[in-house]
């Protein structure tokens, strides 16, 4: 009995204590803590956000290529709005006095205690001239901000560009972002957001009834600073990138140049691009949707996001596999009388002398010689069937880095296609197709599809020797070297480097004396291999893959010129351009300059 | 023991007179005056905490927090009606049946459940949201009252511990299970039922050192704290040193306590997660992170702080409006209490709550029937820890825990879960005459 009633009275000082706790908490809040009194006066404490400045981009020579620039906006807290002179406020913001009541009961239906944009980003004449008489609009107040400006007026494709984020992304992301903020939206803005964007900070005034700031609450004790975004270096040369983007106006397609030792992309055009000062600032929405109505897709990112057959660049593809599955030698020869004919089959070729070996072959790109080399390599013995055969040979070519995505630190990146044997056999049904079939892989024809990174990959993997660094197109972060290891470590393909001497020879040769003298340049041993691809689209596309120089090679480019015609004839000059401006930063060749600057290849 | 025979010869008279005029038994008026007010008291928070003077809508608008709100106190009040006449004894026989329903319940809701911010604890019928955790807190209070006034229950046995421990457990985990970690902790309060149905009290005595010494971990550097331990016990000792049994026992509670802290101590730095230790952190010091946890802290107490001695007046507050304080409505209607009716208002709806407790333990001491007394302080325990949780993460007392004040906070599942559970208490009451056993 006493037991218990002892339990009861502890369990009912229990409840005491804690509402006395309550009690002389609540007491030293309301009643003693003087700091909170002030604002029971009348006064409001206002949060004002801290924003941190974004982190900045550099290009591999540390000239700045992104950065920030200051702008103020006009906040709006609707239920501090006394007694204003509306009229006067109008004309100060050169505003009509219609707008001037939609705005505001647009803010007041958001909230009547929250601030919200009245106008954002004011001009800084505006901004002086409002600042002087602001005292006057009880409930206004300037709040600072920074947006992103791009100095280099270029590498829209690869910087992307920084919006106000989206109710959607707000809801899947959510966390530290507010309604209002902004946030990476494509390119390296949006891949390296987390590194950019920095921690807010925040800071709490006290402002009377007229909206006037009266000093830091509790002398600033639950302020935050902000603090900045790490910056970034790009591994982008930024006047190459320039020159790039100059000798690709008035033409669609794109031009990819990576560093072979390391996989740092050089070089990322995508034609027709934009200025990317364009979507920043006020324009931003008038622009993006002028942008994002053009027929010719400049906010297209080509380089990673079109996928082109390959064309005549393919046959090297095949060349390797000849030679890694013994099916070949340096010595094979084939005939060639302008076409290859095998029962109802024929490919056509261009004139060219007969019969030609493997290197030849490549000089010359060879229709005959490579529909020889394909039968050889899906003729294999080694392989019960076609679909072991064909699978063998599209696993060569996916260690290639065709077929699937790379992993670029890009967003979007599209990986083409190179069909499964599923593809056929649903297609054609299984065991119902055989090397005959798909013959126009020979030539880089038919359902193959590839990025104009991919391409460029593979002409570092050329230069190479067998191996590559995934592209990418960030190399510092901060003053570290710490970028994800995925870029520091060497891919290698299915081939072995010895392989590569004849093919870099064949091209070497293409360059001096064959399809591709176009890009030839003193004192610069230039390799390439042509490509015209046949398209539903229109006219070929003119393609291009090389690297120079031959030994140690310091740049490896892949070009793609839409509907333009013969690879020889457009992309192989313009790529030998690039080669020469980065290795020389000069240009010997003026004629070859104009005629690539001048000429107006747009389908029309 | 018979705990039974306490309360029976101090009421058993006052009783058997009025139960044979009324039929549905005595209800205890006093109680739902006090629960009533709350309710009211609350309504009129919620409406002032979503008012915007501009537009002025009314407190029965449907398309604001205070009019759904009126809306779910009739839901309560007309499910009264069916808890008050049905037959007493249901409420024990079906205990373990309703139990089990709600542990399904609970099960499903974790797969099939409405998400809402990240919680899978909802389920919708006809539209309507609901979340069933508030059905296990009454179940399981029903459960544990059957179970322990059960003839063969002893509470000193290991084996009816650990079955005790398991029927709060396994909501308790399904709630977790469901994204819902601080209704969960509710569970907890259950410990207050066992102490008072004799478990030991070393319990509640180790469950309050632990929270208090892990507070001041928190707070203090380790060697500073560990040396102040010893101080005390020291000069506690030398007080007691006369009284060999003392001594003994502060020397122990000294030693444990520090042994307490020295685990606790590495706990913090090398088991818990850097966002767990980030929510401890707020509580001591909410400019650690001062945009989201440590937010709500300091703009409630910012809110708090401003009302003063008298308030600033119903409908007059600042910082409680829309989203100063996110969840201004439901876990922290209390900050607009205390800004509007400043410490005045704050103290009566404290001692309100009091009151009731008090009440609840008057209610539950009179009992004849074990079952219906043990039901009564399963109730105090999940008010109790509501009430002393809720406020004390408001004042900055305890961590961000998301739970509501009863009959306070906005939400329809909450109170009509609190009506339900308070209301079958009341009518246990009203037939406490009939029991005699």
């Amino acid at each position: 009995m006493n037991f218990n009633s002892n339990r009861v009275i502890i369990i009912r000082l229990i409840i005491l204590a804690t509402a006395i706790i309550f009690v002389a908490r609540l007491f030293y809040l309301q009643l003693i803590d003087s700091s909170y009194k002030a604002s029971a006066e009348g006064n409001i404490i206002r949060r004002v956000t801290a924003y941190p400045s974004r982190g900045l981009i550099f290009d591999r020579d540390s000239e700045i290529v992104v950065c920030n620039a200051p702008i103020y906006d006009l906040m709006l807290v609707p239920h501090q709005v006394k007694k204003i002179d509306t009229l006067k406020f109008c004309q100060l913001l050169n505003l009509p006095i219609e707008e001037f009541i939609k705005r505001y009961k647009i803010c007041k239906k958001f909230s009547a205690y929250i601030p919200s944009v009245f106008e954002s980003q004011l001009s800084n004449s505006m901004y002086g001239r409002l600042q002087e008489f602001l005292i006057e609009f009880p409930g206004f107040y300037v709040q600072p901000r920074t947006i992103r400006d791009y100095p280099s007026l270029s590498g829209a494709h690869v910087f992307g560009y920084t919006g106000e984020i989206s109710k959607k992304k707000l809801k899947k992301i959510g966390g530290e972002y507010r309604m209002g903020d902004y946030i990476g939206i494509s390119g390296l803005e949006e891949s390296y957001e987390s590194l950019l964007k920095g921690m807010r900070g925040v800071r709490h005034v006290m402002v009377n009834v007229r909206g006037a700031e009266m000093g830091a609450f509790k002398e600033g004790l639950y302020d935050t600073v902000s603090i900045s975004g790490l910056d970034l270096t790009s591994t982008l040369k930024s006047s190459l990138q320039k020159y790039g983007e100059q000798l690709m106006v008035n033409k669609t397609g794109a031009i990819v140049c990576i560093e072979p030792s390391s996989g740092e992309v050089l070089a990322f055009v995508s034609s027709p691009t934009y200025n990317p000062v364009e979507l920043t600032g006020k324009g931003f929405s008038t622009n993006y949707k002028k942008l994002s109505m053009d027929t010719l897709k400049p906010l297209f990112n080509r380089s990673i996001m079109a996928q082109y057959p390959p064309g005549s660049v393919f046959k090297i593809v095949n060349h390797l596999i000849a030679l890694q599955e013994k099916l070949i030698n340096n010595q094979t020869s084939f005939s060639c009388d302008g076409a290859y004919n095998i029962a109802s089959l024929s490919v056509g070729c261009h004139p060219h002398s007969s019969p030609l070996n493997l290197e030849q072959s490549i000089q010359y790109s060879c229709n005959s010689y490579y529909c020889y080399v394909f039968r050889y390599i899906l003729e294999n013995n080694k392989y019960k069937n076609i679909e072991m055969t064909y699978s063998s040979w599209r696993n060569h070519v996916t260690s290639l880095g065709f077929g699937n995505i790379l992993n670029t630190d890009l967003p979007n990146e599209k990986g083409g296609f190179i069909p499964p044997t599923s593809y056929y056999n649903k297609y054609f049904g299984a065991g119902k197709w055989k090397w005959t079939t798909v013959i126009s892989l020979a030539i880089g024809q038919g359902e193959i599809l590839c990025t104009p990174l991919q391409l460029a990959n593979f002409a570092s993997i050329i230069a190479n020797r067998g191996f590559y660094y995934i592209p990418h197109f960030v190399k510092r972060i901060s003053h570290s070297d710490q970028i994800k290891s995925k870029y520091r470590q060497k891919n290698y393909s299915d081939f072995d480097s010895i392989h590569f001497i004849t093919l870099i020879n064949g091209m070497k040769r293409a360059v001096d004396d064959g399809t591709a003298t176009m890009a030839k340049i003193k004192d610069i041993e230039i390799c390439g291999k042509t490509g015209t691809a046949q398209n539903p689209h229109g006219k070929d596309h003119s393609i291009f893959i090389g690297f120079a120089p031959k030994d140690n090679p310091k740049i490896a480019v892949a070009a793609i010129i839409e509907n333009s015609g013969f690879g020889g004839t457009w992309a192989a000059p313009l790529a030998s351009l690039m080669v020469e401006k980065y290795l020389t930063d000069t240009i010997s060749r003026g004629w070859i300059e104009e005629y690539i600057l001048k000429a107006d290849l747009l389908k029309k | 023991m018979d705990r039974g025979v306490y309360s029976e010869g101090r009421f058993v008279k006052k009783i058997m007179s009025k139960h044979s005029t009324i039929k549905v038994g005595t209800i205890d008026w006093l109680a739902v005056i006090f629960y009533m007010a709350l309710v009211v008291s609350g309504w009129l928070s919620i409406y002032a905490s979503v008012y915007d003077m501009e537009t002025g809508k009314s407190i029965f608008d449907i398309q604001t927090n205070s009019g759904r709100q009126f809306l779910w106190m009739l839901v309560s009040w007309l499910i009264i009606i069916p808890i008050i006449t049905v037959d007493y004894k249901l409420f024990d026989s079906l205990a373990y049946l309703l139990y089990i329903l709600t542990l399904v319940i609970l099960v499903l809701v974790i797969f099939f459940g409405t998400e809402i911010r990240g919680s899978h604890s909802w389920i919708t019928v006809f539209g309507f949201r609901f979340q069933p955790l508030e059905l296990a807190k009454i179940t399981t209070s029903l459960t544990i009252a059957r179970y322990l006034s059960k003839y063969d229950t002893k509470i000193g046995l290991m084996k009816s511990q650990i079955i005790l421990f398991s029927l709060i457990g396994i909501p308790a985990l399904l709630i977790i299970g469901g994204g819902e970690t601080g209704s969960a902790l509710v569970f907890a309060a259950f410990v207050f039922v066992f102490y008072r149905e004799g478990m030991s009290g070393n319990i509640l005595l180790f469950a309050f050192l632990f929270i208090i010494l892990f507070g001041l971990t928190l707070m203090l550097n380790i060697y500073y704290l560990l040396a102040g331990l010893g101080v005390i016990t020291f000069i506690i000792g030398i007080l007691l040193r006369k009284n060999k049994n003392a001594l003994i026992f502060i020397i122990t509670a000294g030693i444990i306590s520090m042994g307490i802290v020295l685990s606790e101590n590495y706990l913090l730095h090398h088991v818990l997660k850097p966002h767990q230790i980030r929510r401890l952190e707020t509580l001591v010091n909410p400019n650690a992170d001062p945009l989201g946890m440590g937010w709500n802290v300091t703009q409630s107490k910012i809110a708090i702080g401003s009302g003063g001695f008298l308030g600033k007046g119903f409908l007059e507050g600042t910082q409680t409006k829309f989203d100063f304080v996110p969840e201004q409505s439901t876990d922290f209607i209390f900050c607009t209490i205390a800004e509007e009716k400043g410490f005045t208002g704050s103290i009566i709806i404290i001692g309100l709550f009091v009151a009731l407790f008090i009440r609840i333990i008057l209610i539950a001491e009179r009992q004849k029937s074990a079952f219906s007394r043990i039901y009564a302080y399963c109730v105090l325990s999940v008010l109790f820890f509501h009430f002393a949780i809720n406020i004390a993460m408001t004042l900055g007392l305890a961590p961000v825990i998301g739970i509501p004040l009863p009959f306070i906070s906005y939400g329809g599942s909450s109170l009509v879960g609190f009506t339900m559970l308070f209301f079958i208490m009341l009518k246990l009451d009203a037939y406490q005459g009939f029991i005699l056993r």
